[in-house]
């Protein structure tokens, strides 16, 4: 199977919305707490028992990360080590903390190509060598851009790991950006931009950013760029950024996996101690617009079975003081299988395959999104759907909906540490956020405090239904007149960028 | 599946990289109880969390005409509560245990999952009997109703609202003859799901969804002797189902000739699909074809993506795949650039097979793809969630749960004589070529291939 390095990118790149590391125990399951039965092994029938009940569970296991260590070169590079020896394996994620915030206002798209162009010749190696030696060690190198950080990541067994390490640091510490790489991954772009024009989820994401925050903030402008701002980025562009921004001071190295510190430090020494300093600026965002009094923005997409529905408001920053009560509030709504969202729209009314909502925090405040695809003939009635649930969010939750989404949070804990990658992945917001490092000490209990009152506060505050903008992806010619039976605000017909059509 | 929005990144799986010799055994232990059910435990104390992965052994291959997709809409009533779970409930009380689940289905079987802290390890496999034991009393018109809506959306979130969307189902009937079990796609038709009937439910629970029909692994930290006392417990008293009914032995599938199609679609772009039958999963040509697969599309120096996609720059993207489970197809995907055509890809295509079949791949090519395609058998090792399923999925389909070696040792083991052999031997036959066209340019279709014969 092909096509398998970009969804590796994206796995990486979305884990960015946890956090972080470091010996949590939780104990707060709400079910009654009774130990397990243990019989021997031997008996014959189990002894009668009541099969109407669910069963008690035992007491939860502890869950004891192992510490991260940290080290820093003198070149400022931060160095994490996580050691993790169930299998011969390593994850390395190189986090520079700029992402697509550092793109030039009309040269949207400039992080990600950078990212793009890194394993397209490096050092002596040309972007087939990269990709060849890759493969033939059985290796995998990732590149990536989000909005607050890049990434280079390295997936390897550690048998392997100097000819890996070796290719890592040619990836991320000497990229050539040849001109004819550059040309073809530019084609690339185009081409995927107007394939884009067949995608109704993706043309929704787009649109709904762009009316969200407009030109002039940078999550208004896609990451992977416009055809405009495509075409425009030279090569000195990319150059530009990645001298500006790939510096050891403003970056970090987690590394988790079959290894100690003492030799990864060593390692990361000879590889990465004379990668040069850089005079780095300091992010600058703009703040986000006000938001408009709710209305609809209908794109047509004549023919599509389904809708593609995007409901909500700019959010919140990470550095949030709100982030725990928005975490288990947004769980309630809209943050698991068993949300309201979720239930209402898909198990009670099967409008949809799946309905949820999410709050994309970064360094500045990233949008709070409603979304589902929905039948096309029911557009209507799943916006009325959505709006009841964004109301009665506001109002008080039953205490066993909140005990039940805190459990759930704290409880996702042990599975989100499982893997060399799952916990390198961990780590990311806690580098880019400048959480302590052992965050996840205090994860369950801060979790714990959320009080019926604190998501009644958060709710009103973030998800206000005066002020959302609604953006419908589907055929404009069956579901126009329904949508503006709602009388839910204006009503504008909007390009596929999300522009007014003239 | 069930759902999408909260079940593990599917990609993570194919994300990589391992040496062969590196690969651990699955040590377990296998027993079957009085009902026939078989159970599977591998112990594994790294994190707090255990998986179950209960398999029944039905899949859409077992449907009947005018049924589509029905394997697949049960798998979704499964999750609608049980004699003792009322609706909503199984989610809720998993949820609340800080557990995950999940459900797939497939031409061959379909499954279901949680993960989970390993304190909650009862409360799922005691809602895993519930439903295998329990799941008619409860039934109604309702459930069925709902969750016929649920993947009607999930066929159009998929399949219909998808560009391209609807070229893999065309294949496979056009590759399978009319009423081969695999001539149709797991997902079925909107008019078959709109047929399906609670008696169906009741029948098609009846006839697959007993225990001796099913195999239960749990993966992850535990203590063997509880668990076995709870599996007794819950699963002892399911009563054994009827024999299976027979699967028809599945005749060799064999084209008469090349067959073209076309497909409009909402679409800026054609597409080029080649589909050939191939062979099933572990057959002794599998693992060489899922390396051919590699050297044609699985790199950026493999043959069709080097020349079209980064040499010439004529395409946009291109895929190979080894489809196999008890039966197999090979295919080829090309994407033109604006202004290439699909019959210039195929005449690169063609060229480039052309060579394979002459010529020996060279030994870096092999390695490469040996080492890659090898690399993924650790990362399925590294989940409790992934290393239940592998128990089960070996079982089945090998005959053994710790299998893993072995499955990774094919890999090694191919040549690449034996490459060119099934260059030869599959894709020098007849196929089925379809050019998915935007709407209004049928004359984009292909509709010969001119001298592809091989050598």
């Amino acid at each position: 199977m092909s096509g398998f390095r970009n969804c590796l990118t994206a796995a990486i790149l979305g884990g960015v919305l946890g956090a972080c590391a470091q010996a949590p125990t939780p104990e707060p399951v709400p079910a009654p707490v009774t130990p397990p039965v243990a019989v021997a092994a031997d008996t014959p029938r189990a002894p009668a028992f009541d099969r109407t009940k669910p069963p008690a569970l035992g007491a939860l296991g502890r869950l004891t990360l192992p510490p991260v260590t940290r080290r820093q070169l003198e070149n400022g590079l931060e160095v994490l080590v996580v050691e993790h020896h169930e299998l011969p394996l390593v994850d390395m994620i190189l986090v520079v903390k700029t992402g697509g915030e550092g793109d030039p206002a009309n040269k949207a798209g400039v992080a990600t190509l950078t990212a793009s162009m890194l394993d397209e010749g490096a050092g002596r190696r040309s972007s087939l060598d990269i990709a060849d030696q890759e493969a033939f060690l059985g290796v995998q190198v990732g590149t990536g851009s989000g909005w607050d950080q890049s990434i280079v990541s390295l997936h390897a067994p550690v048998a392997v790991l100097d000819s890996a390490m070796a290719l890592f640091a040619d990836v991320a510490l000497r990229p050539t950006f040849p001109v004819s790489d550059l040309e073809r991954l530019r084609k690339e772009r185009l081409t995927d931009l107007l394939q884009l024009k067949d995608r109704a989820p993706q043309i929704a994401d787009r649109a709904y950013a762009s009316i969200l925050y407009g030109e002039r903030h940078p999550y208004g402008r896609p990451l992977t760029g416009t055809e405009a701002s495509t075409r425009a980025i030279a090569r000195a562009d990319i150059q530009r950024f990645y001298q500006t921004y790939y510096r050891p001071n403003n970056a970090t190295l987690i590394v988790v996996g079959d290894v100690t510190a003492d030799d990864v430090e060593r390692r990361v020494r000879t590889l990465f101690g004379s990668w040069a300093r850089g005079n780095v600026p300091a992010p600058r965002y703009t703040d986000p617009p006000a938001g408009l009094a709710t209305a609809i923005y209908l794109i047509d997409k004549p023919g599509a079975p389904q809708s593609s529905v995007r409901i909500g408001s700019v959010g919140v920053p990470r550095s949030t003081d709100d982030y725990f009560a928005i975490q288990v509030m947004n769980t309630i709504l809209g943050g698991a299988f068993t949300s309201r969202l979720m239930t209402n729209l898909r198990e009670t009314h099967g409008y949809t395959y799946g309905a949820s909502s999410g709050f994309s925090m970064r360094r500045s405040a990233g949008p709070f999104t409603a979304r589902a695809e929905v039948v096309g003939a029911k557009s209507d009635s799943s916006l009325i759907e959505f709006m009841k649930e964004l109301r009665a969010i506001r109002e008080a939750v039953p205490e066993t909906e909140l005990e039940k989404a805190k459990a759930y949070l704290q409880l996702q804990l042990p599975g989100e540490f499982e893997t060399t990658g799952d916990i390198a992945n961990q780590l990311v917001p806690v580098v880019l956020y400048g959480l302590p490092l052992d965050y996840y000490n205090s994860y369950v209990q801060r979790i714990e405090e959320v009080t019926v009152a604190d998501v009644q506060r958060v709710a009103e505050r973030y998800v206000d239904p005066s002020k959302l903008a609604v953006v419908v992806v589907g055929d404009r010619k069956a579901i126009e007149a329904g949508l503006r039976s709602l009388n839910l605000g204006e009503i504008s017909i909007r390009d596929i960028t999300g522009q007014p059509i003239r | 599946m069930r759902h999408a929005m909260f079940a593990m990144a599917g990609c993570a799986l194919v994300a990589t990289a391992a040496a062969a010799q590196g690969i651990p055994s699955l040590t377990h232990e296998r027993y079957t109880l009085d009902n026939g059910l078989t159970v599977i435990l591998h112990e594994d104390r790294s994190t707090p969390m255990v998986a179950v992965n209960v398999w029944y052994h039905v899949g859409s291959a077992d449907e009947q005409p005018g049924r589509t997709g029905f394997a697949h809409l049960f798998e979704h009533v499964m999750f609608m509560g049980s004699q003792h779970v009322p609706v909503g409930a199984f989610d809720q009380w998993l949820e609340a245990a800080g557990a995950n689940n999940n459900g797939s289905t497939s031409q061959d079987r379909t499954n279901y999952f949680e993960w989970m802290p390993s304190n909650a390890l009862p409360l799922a496999l005691w809602l895993e009997a519930d439903r295998m034991g329990w799941l008619l009393p409860t039934m109604d018109q309702a459930k069925l109703d709902v969750q016929r809506d649920v993947v009607k959306n999930e066929r159009r979130q998929r399949v219909d609202n998808v560009p391209y969307g609807r070229a893999f189902e065309t294949m496979l009937g056009a590759v399978f003859p009319a009423g081969h079990p695999y001539s149709w796609p797991t997902i079925g038709s909107m008019a078959d799901l709109s047929a399906a009937s609670l008696d169906d439910v009741t029948q098609f629970f009846r006839t697959y969804y007993a225990p001796n029909n099913a195999t239960l692994a749990i993966a992850g930290d535990f203590d063997r002797d509880s668990v076995k006392v709870w599996v007794q417990r819950y699963f002892g008293e399911i009563p054994r189902g009827p024999a299976m009914p027979a699967r028809p032995s599945l005749k060799e599938v064999t084209i008469p000739r090349d067959t073209f199609l076309v497909l409009e679609d909402k679409v800026q772009l054609p597409r080029l699909y080649y589909a050939w039958p191939s062979v099933k999963l572990f057959h002794a040509d599998d693992a060489s074809l899922d390396l051919l697969a590699y050297v044609l599309a699985g790199d950026k120096n493999s043959r069709l993506y080097k020349r079209l996609v980064y040499e010439m720059q004529v395409a946009q993207d291109v895929t190979a795949f080894q489809m196999s489970g008890r039966e197999g197809m090979f295919m080829v995907s090309v994407t033109p650039k604006p202004g290439q055509t699909p019959a210039r890809m195929a005449q690169l295509v063609n060229e480039e097979i052309r060579k394979l079949s002459s010529q020996a791949v060279s030994d870096r090519e092999l390695a490469r793809a040996q080492n890659s395609y090898r690399a993924q058998f650790l990362d399925r090792l590294a989940s409790v969630n992934g290393k239940a399923d592998q128990l089960n999925s070996y079982n089945y389909y090998a005959g053994t749960p710790d299998y893993v070696r072995q499955d990774a040792a094919r890999y090694d083991a191919v040549t690449a004589a034996d490459i060119q052999r099934v260059v030869r031997d599959y894709l020098g036959k007849p196929k089925v070529v379809l050019t998915v066209v935007p709407e209004g340019k049928p004359d984009l279709m292909v509709k010969e291939m001119g001298d592809v014969r091989i050598p």
